[in-house]
């Protein structure tokens, strides 16, 4: 396939997913602050800090509160990474492709966008906003669920699959670290019931609470870790999204797993590798935040890597050209 | 919703005959119209603008921060052409588009028309859109103008007639088929019942068209859509037809010529690409051979492209015909090829570059359009009606110091359709655009766009100045045999007969 239309595949996908889980951190922290204990500050500056444009935030907003962060992740068209810019960049590059995705995927997300947009004009206060994240959730699943049914699975549904996931295992180890970054805030609390009730909304804000009990039954932090970062069966956990993203990548490429071409190939293949024989003490010995961040850096090195090697404008070099037209 | 209070005026209309009955063709649409419980056609028009918003069938608004996007406005009571009537245009495109493409043949090659004097010389060779890096050019099969919009009009006359050929990069082919689909999903009895002529195969054989330029070596020939840009506003167009004919849709930086042969950049490699359905302008095609700052072409393309290695269409030059002057010659230069008369007449068209037409155009600025030969989208332009004095008097020295470039029309009274206005129906005026493909054969598509100019009294169908678009239903032969039932329960039926015995 194209070069350019593979490049916007990609980031269709990746903006929607991000979308999908801007949403799921401003949730999981109204969920938490609701159920904060009498007399404790509200914190709205771990999610700033998580997303990585804190610079960006501090310099335009200043002092986090709980309506100019979100604010700044869900409507500020200055932000790159809000559910606003997000859906709207999805959309753009959609645009470009549109004789590529199926037109009930396009339906989909122009309608997720309509959506959006229409939420982002009523400007309400917090009460208007209840059921939004929700519904930018449900459309994001949506459009997943319309592309599988009815794109054919080939190049560009891999592209579309591989941004997926590795965009979602960057941001459930986020997730996992606005736990971190609370408990920076809030040592005290560390072993109280609030502590358990903070991560239980850690794992609702990944859809992975019910899914955790079935696993592991009581809720610990090396439980929650686990099933976030390594389990093989969890849809949302970056173990069973880096094994998709990878089987994604060699699918396009042609090369046999356990080998590799190029560069994102050799990196992904190694991350999955640490990650399918790490055990969870290690991590928690190692440092969650230090091991999610390590995870965040490569990953963006995988990123790059994809971009270098399928996307990146090149030149013929003449005599090497094929024989024959392919078929389509 | 009902046609009591409509007023068919001085106008043709498609669909009402005064006083208030429906046109054959028409029938069984009026029934099913005024059949509708109250609110329930107005509910039917927002369905049907809220299904092309979500199809994204938009166009920017631009300037506001928003990214504002509106539709092409769309009116849900279609345009019907009867059997008989599209028999006789279907005809008359052939027989037009046919001699046009010898024309233009001719025109690059050995000129006979001119060297006849039936096209003076002097208006070929200042033509803007001659192009001479053609002459002598054979393209794929004799074949210039693959894919023509032809507009036509129709006067308070009765007669339809041609008001311009487009021949370079016609337009708005996707609305007739999204139209059509969003009307299909609004009245299925109707449609049922009145048999309209499909419209839905247009992509394939847009593709078979195609295909069919392909360079002969060639086994499965590599078709792409080459566009200008996802910012360029026929964008949707471009995108839904690759879509729908299921071929690749590339911009300029895609493609890259090596040894005169096209490739296109892939996450593989490169590719070859054999057949080039190119929505960009001959001027923008290749910077090394036309204007060398176009950013949107492939430099190369028109080498590869003359050693045989890619097909495009339309082919490049094509654009000569489309000249506003050119086509007050058309019957002529149908007579010229074919030895025919001309079926569906022009616009009678006052040729400035005569004598005689000059000292008439002069004498009537008030009651003429005159029209610019190289300018379009109303440049250029002077409505003698709505005109003043001081504008006529100014075009009037424009047209003695340059009367090649200028041609002049009678005001024309274009035929109307009923329009939803807000809570009722008025007239509003029209015109067509059929599409027609030559490859193999010649087709012409049973539809085509309807474009309405929905201002009271506008007669400006554009979409930039108030215009939208209807469907077009082409009925099938025989149609109107028995009228059927279209709706049972609005139908009465009637029992009164024994009470009054």
């Amino acid at each position: 396939m194209l070069s350019r239309v593979a490049d916007s595949v990609y980031w269709m996908s990746r903006y929607i997913e991000r979308a999908e889980n801007v949403a799921r951190f401003v949730d999981v922290n109204l969920q938490l602050m609701l159920d904060a204990p009498e007399g404790q500050d509200q914190q709205w500056d771990p999610l700033v800090a998580i997303t990585g444009d804190h610079a960006d935030f501090a310099k335009r907003y200043g002092a986090a509160t709980e309506s100019s962060v979100i604010k700044f992740l869900t409507f500020d068209g200055d932000n790159p990474n809000s559910i606003s810019s997000c859906v709207r960049a999805a959309r753009e590059n959609a645009r470009s492709v549109r004789e590529i995705i199926s037109s009930e995927m396009w339906l989909q997300l122009n309608r997720f966008y309509l959506m959006v947009n229409s939420a982002a004009q009523r400007r309400g206060g917090l009460e208007q906003h209840e059921g939004f994240y929700d519904e930018v959730r449900q459309a994001s699943h949506l459009f997943n669920g319309v592309t599988d049914a009815t794109m054919t699975q080939s190049e560009a549904w891999h592209f579309n699959r591989l941004a997926r996931m590795i965009e979602r295992a960057d941001k459930t180890s986020r997730i996992l670290d606005v736990k971190y970054f609370l408990l920076l805030r809030s040592a005290q609390e560390v072993g109280t019931p609030f502590d358990d009730i903070q991560w239980v909304a850690v794992l609702r804000s990944a859809s992975a609470f019910e899914m955790y009990r079935k696993r592991h039954g009581r809720i610990s932090p090396r439980g929650v870790v686990e099933f976030l970062m390594l389990d093989r069966e969890f849809p949302r956990a970056a173990q069973f999204c880096l094994v998709a993203a990878r089987d994604s990548l060699h699918a396009i490429s042609g090369t046999p797993l356990g080998t590799f071409r190029h560069a994102p190939e050799k990196l992904l293949g190694q991350l999955c590798s640490d990650l399918a024989f790490a055990g969870v003490d290690e991590v928690m010995e190692h440092g969650l935040h230090e091991y999610l961040d390590e995870l965040q850096t490569k990953l963006n090195q995988v990123g790059q890597g994809i971009v270098e090697t399928f996307f990146a404008f090149k030149t013929p070099q003449s005599g090497r050209r094929p024989a024959l037209s392919p078929t389509q | 919703m009902n046609f009591a209070s409509y007023e068919v005026g001085e106008f043709y209309d498609e669909m009402v005959t005064d006083p208030k009955g429906a046109r054959p063709c028409a029938r069984h649409l009026m029934e099913s119209i005024q059949s509708l419980p109250p609110g329930e056609f107005a509910r039917r028009q927002a369905a049907a603008e809220r299904a092309l918003m979500q199809m994204g069938i938009t166009f920017n608004v631009y300037g506001e921060q928003a990214g504002v996007e509106k539709i092409f406005p769309f009116d849900i009571v279609p345009r019907i052409v009867p059997a008989a009537e599209w028999r006789v245009l279907e005809k008359g495109l052939k027989q037009r588009i046919h001699a046009l493409n010898l024309f233009i043949h001719d025109i690059y090659h050995d000129q006979k028309i001119l060297k006849a004097g039936v096209v003076p010389r002097e208006i070929i060779l200042t033509a803007k859109s001659y192009r001479r890096q053609l002459i002598g050019w054979e393209p794929p099969g004799g074949i210039w103008c693959h894919i023509t919009g032809t507009d036509l009009v129709r006067h308070s006359d009765g007669q339809i007639y041609v008001l311009e050929d487009n021949l370079r990069c016609p337009s708005g082919v996707s609305y007739v088929l999204q139209n059509r689909q969003v009307m299909k999903s609004l009245f299925p009895e109707v449609f049922a019942a009145s048999k309209v002529r499909p419209v839905q195969n247009y992509p394939l054989k847009l593709r078979d068209m195609l295909e069919f330029l392909a360079p002969d070596h060639t086994p499965t020939p590599h078709v792409v859509l080459l566009t200008p840009g996802s910012y360029n506003s026929a964008y949707f167009e471009h995108s839904f037809l690759a879509q729908q004919m299921g071929v690749e849709l590339v911009e300029g930086r895609d493609l890259v010529v090596d040894d005169r042969q096209v490739l296109m950049r892939t996450t593989k490699g490169f590719e070859r690409v054999d057949v080039i359905y190119r929505r960009i302008d001959d001027d923008f095609l290749d910077p090394k051979c036309f204007r060398a700052d176009s950013m949107l072409g492939v430099p190369g393309l028109m080498e590869a492209y003359q050693a045989g290695n890619v097909a495009l269409a339309n082919a490049p030059g094509t654009g000569v015909a489309d000249d506003k002057v050119v086509y007050a010659y058309v019957p002529r230069i149908v007579n010229y090829y074919l030895g025919e008369d001309i079926i569906v007449p022009n616009v009678p068209t006052y040729i400035c570059a005569e004598e005689k037409d000059l000292r008439y155009t002069l004498d009537n600025l008030e009651k003429l359009v005159v029209k610019a030969a190289n300018e379009s989208g109303g440049y250029g332009m002077l409505v003698g009606p709505h005109s003043t004095k001081a504008q006529r008097a100014e075009f009037a020295e424009k047209l003695k110091a340059d009367p090649r470039n200028y041609i002049a029309q009678p005001t024309l009274a274009l035929s109307r359709v009923p329009t939803i206005c807000t809570d009722r129906l008025e007239g509003r005026h029209v015109d067509l655009r059929p599409y027609i493909l030559y490859g193999k054969e010649i087709f012409v598509l049973p539809g085509g766009l309807t474009r309405v100019a929905l201002k009271k009294g506008s007669l400006v169908v554009n979409s930039s100045q108030g215009g939208g678009s209807k469907d077009t239903w082409v009925l099938a032969d025989s149609p109107m045999a028995e009228p059927k039932t279209v709706n049972r329960q609005a139908v009465p039926v009637l029992e009164g007969g024994f009470a009054d015995a």
